[in-house]
């Protein structure tokens, strides 16, 4: 349990932390909280001969208002977005799936945009991020450029950072009359998600609008189920019409199979956690 | 429950915070791995990575040549000198029984066993070291599972012993003279159950990693360890080094959890010493997290083939069982003997005319099994609490009247089992009215049956577990009769300190339960002094320098005992001091309440108390005639039988059939230990105890893939739950106080695990019986028990 040796950078503004990516070459890794890259470390399962530390990047941390959206800095805690006014009033979905990460412990070290860039696909906020739409800030040696959250999880693991790049913030879009609901099905409560599904609904006049829905840990990145997307918009707001809508959620997935779980048994919940985070987020009953 | 602050009456009955916990919580104290010696050296060991292979070659030179590195050998290194670890419980006189050398020399035979060792100047440059050992390794065919490792031309795990068996152990009641033959006594059963019940493997994953540190630079060889069993380690160390035993110190210093995982001599002790005695200089070595899931030794893993005939009535006629144990690639200290300390308990509360139990001992290509809280008995209870709930639903019969129907009535005490044992006392109706009124069995009947009716997609169950369990482990005599090498005594030592303070020294090894607040409970009351004036000392060969250990529920029941025995020495030997002190005639001296007296004095009278005879010792300067001038005393008690607590353990499970989750809606816990010390303490035993066996049944195991790769090899796989995970416990007790100790205890360290594994399976299956399931693997994942439900592969 005791990590390869390796250098260490603790810069102090983006633009040093860049630098200091770019200067470490491919065997740089960026150090945010350390719940997944320590363990990683320690079991030397990875062995970057440098880490830049970006907890002391200011910049990177706290919750803005912008108008039509909030700015979420990528070394905010999950604990923060706990407990942060902002994201209970225009984003309460980020808390809802923050609320699931790990222990206490894991929540209070962690941050949004560790979980993010790691893009482990059981993890808690890529879904939510998903299921929002939200969209990515990313600083590299060429400067700035924004990605959506389709584009930024590419694979297991792997996103559109480049290895000389960091994330800066999330962008999430304000959704007034929007209702959100994460739900996390796992092993014991401190675990990672064997399924879990975000959802958010927009109701208009007793019927669903429109309807947002990402699958965690249905594939190597998260998903969004767009068949029940489609058949719940305009549907009526029953249990009946959600759960036929939630029959779709495994299409097009390919779920892993492992200890935890078969490839089979995650499609099938998948259709119960649809259909359950749907009812919840739409208050309906 | 309240705690209190204030003085009471008697110390013995108090729910006394627990005196030890400030340090234990904070962590400031002297575990092991926080201990640093001058010039100590760090260890770090290679460990196999194959499940079965031979070496064909070793290199440890490279190694030598990192940085910091001082030495590194492997097992050929030491192969004539490194000695064969103990197994110390053989338990039939054909029992196959391989050497096990702390570091393999020319076969490896599970993935995790050590092959080389490095020893450098700090931690990081041994562990660093490690990738330089140069090893080949020509692969050798695996056999995990054990109907396979039996089976005709199963891959051989010791090639040289020609049988993956190690013994098969019979016990018959007809042949004991304790009951009647199985086939005779059941041959008009108009009901009989055949199950296979499957005890998973599981790992004792106790908090503290072990940790061991070796000082060979003093005249005494030092070695402290994380052990539940100083006393017998020193002991070991002398039989298997041949180092000579006084020359040999042991200590525990404050022990993170055991489980019966630290009831071990381990090769990462012996390794440790074989490196430090090399250099010359102080040696440590602390395990990973993940090398103690892989390497220390795991527990349970083995097949229950149960055989249990009743009457249509209920009426049990005989038991069966023939049980396949899993001893893993070694047998280790007690590896034979664990399932062996089941066969006493497959019976439980029940009157049963027959009784017969075969246990076969299997050697596969995993790590050993050994001693896991209960070992043996929560197997026992399992199978035996499965059968009856099987069994009343076969018979269509309540399973709480079932068992009424055959349990052993209050007034049936003292009662000689079916097994050959003889139980003390219980009260099995008064905790099963108790628990049944705590839980509200009728109203959670009824609303199973609305649940059933609506077809509510989570169902209802109850489980019912009514245990016993032997404590006190155990009589000498017994356990030499059964072929263990030591004995089963324990001793106390009282030192009276001249100003009226006390030390307590005990041959138990405490490793979270306790025994500092529960010894100094007894010795104020015995002695008449305060609870904070006593200091209990443990764990330490040169302090505490005769004892046993701390297992199987043995400290209070046999530790307690001999404390108050060298309690009474010491009132004993105070006496004549007082009567000189009162000038009176020894015959007139009556102890109460902490004064000695003159027989007849008022109540109120000063009288001399303890600390007035102790501080007349220690000046001595007029002492009656002939007295010897100290009030000092030792005991040791060898127990003349086992204790027998008891229990009715009832589960309410909610079972999600849409995605098959389990959820423990409530639990009642009434256990019968006899007296307690102090209620707190059972409460924090019995609530962890029942936490480890929900544990079992729902959370954890110890998975193999086919090559003999341990899948379960961090906490992310192999899951113990945290309280998020659990119910919330409602523990009450019923009193029935042991009629052989003194103080009346029967021992608690057990019965929440024993108990509590079928309690929940039950509930689980009884949810789901309209559905036609009648067994789930355990543990029961959300996965199986959806399939379980969809009617599909129950494996």
């Amino acid at each position: 349990m005791i990590p390869a040796a390796f250098d260490y950078a603790k810069p102090s503004t983006v633009d040093e932390a860049v630098r200091a990516l770019a200067e470490g070459g491919e065997d740089a890794k960026v150090l945010a909280g350390g719940q997944s890259l320590i363990p990683v470390l320690r079991l030397r399962l990875a062995a970057p001969t440098v880490l830049v530390d970006v907890g002391g990047v200011g910049e990177l941390r706290g919750v803005r208002d912008d108008g039509d959206a909030l700015v979420i800095g990528a070394t905010t805690r999950h604990a923060d977005l706990l407990r942060d006014p902002l994201v209970a009033r225009h984003a309460p979905l980020l808390a809802q799936a923050a609320a699931q990460v790990g222990d206490r412990q894991v929540r209070h070290l962690g941050t949004l945009g560790g979980s993010l860039s790691h893009a482990d696909p059981a993890g808690d906020l890529p879904g939510a991020a998903v299921a929002l739409d939200a969209s990515f800030e990313i600083a590299g040696p060429g400067g700035r450029r924004t990605v959506s959250a389709a584009d930024f999880f590419v694979d297991f693991l792997t996103t559109a950072l480049a290895p000389d790049e960091i994330l800066v913030s999330v962008r999430v879009p304000k959704r007034p009359g929007w209702t959100t609901h994460y739900e996390k099905f796992n092993r014991v409560a401190q675990a990672w998600a064997i399924v879990g599904v975000a959802a958010a609904v927009r109701r208009e006049n007793g019927s669903i609008a429109e309807a947002r829905v990402a699958l965690t840990n249905m594939g190597s990145t998260p998903l969004r189920a767009g068949a029940v997307e489609q058949s719940l918009a305009g549907s009526a707001a029953t249990v009946d019409a959600v759960a036929s809508a939630a029959g779709h959620a495994a299409e097009g997935a390919d779920p892993p199979s492992d200890a935890f779980a078969s490839a089979d048994y995650r499609r099938h919940l998948a259709t119960v956690l649809t259909r359950r985070a749907v009812l919840a987020a739409g208050g309906i009953a | 429950m309240t705690v209190v602050d204030e003085r009471p009456a008697a110390e013995v009955g108090a729910p006394r915070k627990r005196k030890e916990d400030a340090r234990l919580i904070t962590g400031r104290t002297m575990w092991t791995d926080n201990l640093t010696l001058p010039g100590m050296l760090h260890l770090a060991i290679l460990r196999s990575p194959m499940a079965h292979a031979r070496i064909t070659r070793i290199d440890t030179a490279p190694a030598l040549a990192a940085p910091g590195v001082v030495a590194a050998f492997s097992g050929r290194d030491v192969a004539e000198t490194q000695g064969s670890l103990p197994c110390a419980w053989v338990v039939t006189d054909d029992m196959v029984h391989p050497d096990h050398p702390p570091l393999a020399v020319d076969e490896v035979r599970h993935v995790g066993e050590p092959v080389a060792v490095v020893v450098a100047r700090d931690a990081a440059s041994a562990v660093d070291a490690l990738g330089a050992i140069d090893v080949e390794y020509e692969p050798l065919p695996v056999v995990l599972e054990m109907d396979e490792a039996l089976g005709e031309g199963a891959a051989l795990v010791h090639s040289d012993k020609g049988t993956n068996k190690s013994y098969t152990w019979i016990y018959d009641s007809a042949e004991a003279g304790h009951g009647q033959a199985y086939d005779a006594a059941t041959a008009e059963a108009e009901v009989v159950l055949r199950k296979r019940y499957v005890q998973q493997r599981l790992i004792p994953a106790f908090m503290e990693p072990r940790s061991v540190v070796v000082d060979p630079t003093a005249d005494q060889v030092t070695i402290w360890s994380s052990t539940q069993i100083p006393h017998v380690l020193r002991v070991l160390i002398a039989l298997v080094t041949g180092l000579p035993e006084h020359k040999i110190r042991v200590i525990a210093p404050d022990v993170g959890g055991g489980f019966g995982g630290k009831l071990q001599m381990t090769a990462e002790e012996l390794i440790t010493m074989m490196a430090a005695r090399r250099v010359g200089k102080p040696a440590k070595y602390t395990e990973t997290r993940s090398e103690s899931l892989l390497a220390a030794h795991h527990g349970r893993d083995m097949y229950q083939d149960v055989e249990l005939a009743a009457r249509r009535d209920g009426t049990l006629l005989g038991l069966r069982v023939r049980l396949t144990a899993n001893m893993g690639a070694y047998l280790a200290l007690l590896t034979p003997s664990v399932p062996l300390l089941g066969r006493y308990m497959y019976n439980g509360i029940y009157k049963l005319p027959a009784y017969r139990f075969e246990c076969t001992g299997v050697f596969t290509n995993t790590t050993p099994t050994d001693a896991y809280r209960g070992a043996g008995r929560p197997e026992a209870t399992y199978a035996i609490e499965r059968a009856m709930d099987d069994l009343a639903a076969e018979l269509g019969m309540d399973p709480i009247e079932l068992r009424r129907r055959n349990w052993i009535g209050h007034g049936e005490f003292p009662f000689h089992t079916v097994a050959g044992l003889t139980y003390d006392s219980g009260d099995y109706e008064a905790a099963t009215d108790k628990a049944m009124s705590l839980f509200g069995y009728d109203e959670l009947r009824r609303e199973q049956a609305a649940r059933r009716e609506s077809r509510d997609p989570v169902q209802l169950g109850i489980g019912v577990s009514t245990y016993t369990e032997m404590c006190g482990l155990a009589p000498s005599r017994w356990l030499g009769s059964l072929g263990y090498a030591a004995g089963g005594w324990e001793s106390a030592s009282v030192r009276m300190l001249p100003t009226g303070k006390v030390e307590v020294l005990t041959g138990t090894s405490p490793h979270g339960q306790g025994h500092e607040t529960a010894w100094s409970q007894i010795a104020a009351d015995q002695l008449g002094v305060a609870f904070e004036d006593v200091e209990v000392l443990h764990g330490d060969t040169r302090t505490a320098h005769k004892g046993l250990d701390t297992y199987g529920s043995r400290s209070l029941a046999v530790g307690g005992f001999a404390l108050v025995n060298a309690c009474q020495k010491v009132v004993d030997k105070a006496k004549p001091i007082a009567a000189h002190l009162l000038e009176c005639d020894v015959a007139d001296v009556e102890f109460s309440a902490g004064r000695f007296r003159v027989r007849g004095a008022p109540a109120d009278a000063e009288g001399k108390t303890m600390a007035d005879c102790a501080l007349a010792v220690f000046a001595a300067h007029d002492m009656p005639g002939g007295a010897e001038p100290t009030l000092d005393a030792e005991a040791v008690y060898d127990p003349t039988d086992f204790s027998f607590p008891h229990g009715t353990h009832l589960c309410a499970t909610e079972v999600d059939t849409e995605t098959g989750r389990v959820t423990v809606r409530s639990y009642v816990a009434v256990d019968d230990v006899g007296k307690v010390v102090n209620p707190l303490i059972v409460e924090g035993q019995v609530h962890g105890g029942v936490a480890q066996g929900i544990a079992q049944a729902l959370f954890e195991e110890a998975v193999y893939d086919a090559d003999g790769n341990l899948l379960t090899g961090t906490f992310v796989d192999y899951t113990p739950p945290s309280s998020a995970d659990l119910p919330d416990i409602v523990s009450d007790r019923t009193e029935t106080p042991a009629p052989d100790h003194p103080l009346g205890i029967k021992g608690v360290g057990e019965a929440g695990t024993i108990a509590s594994t079928p309690a929940v399976v039950n509930a689980i299956v009884d949810a789901l019986r309209p559905y036609g399931v009648d067994d789930i693997r355990m543990p029961c994942t959300p996965e199986r028990v959806w399939r379980a439900v969809q009617g599909g592969d129950r494996s």
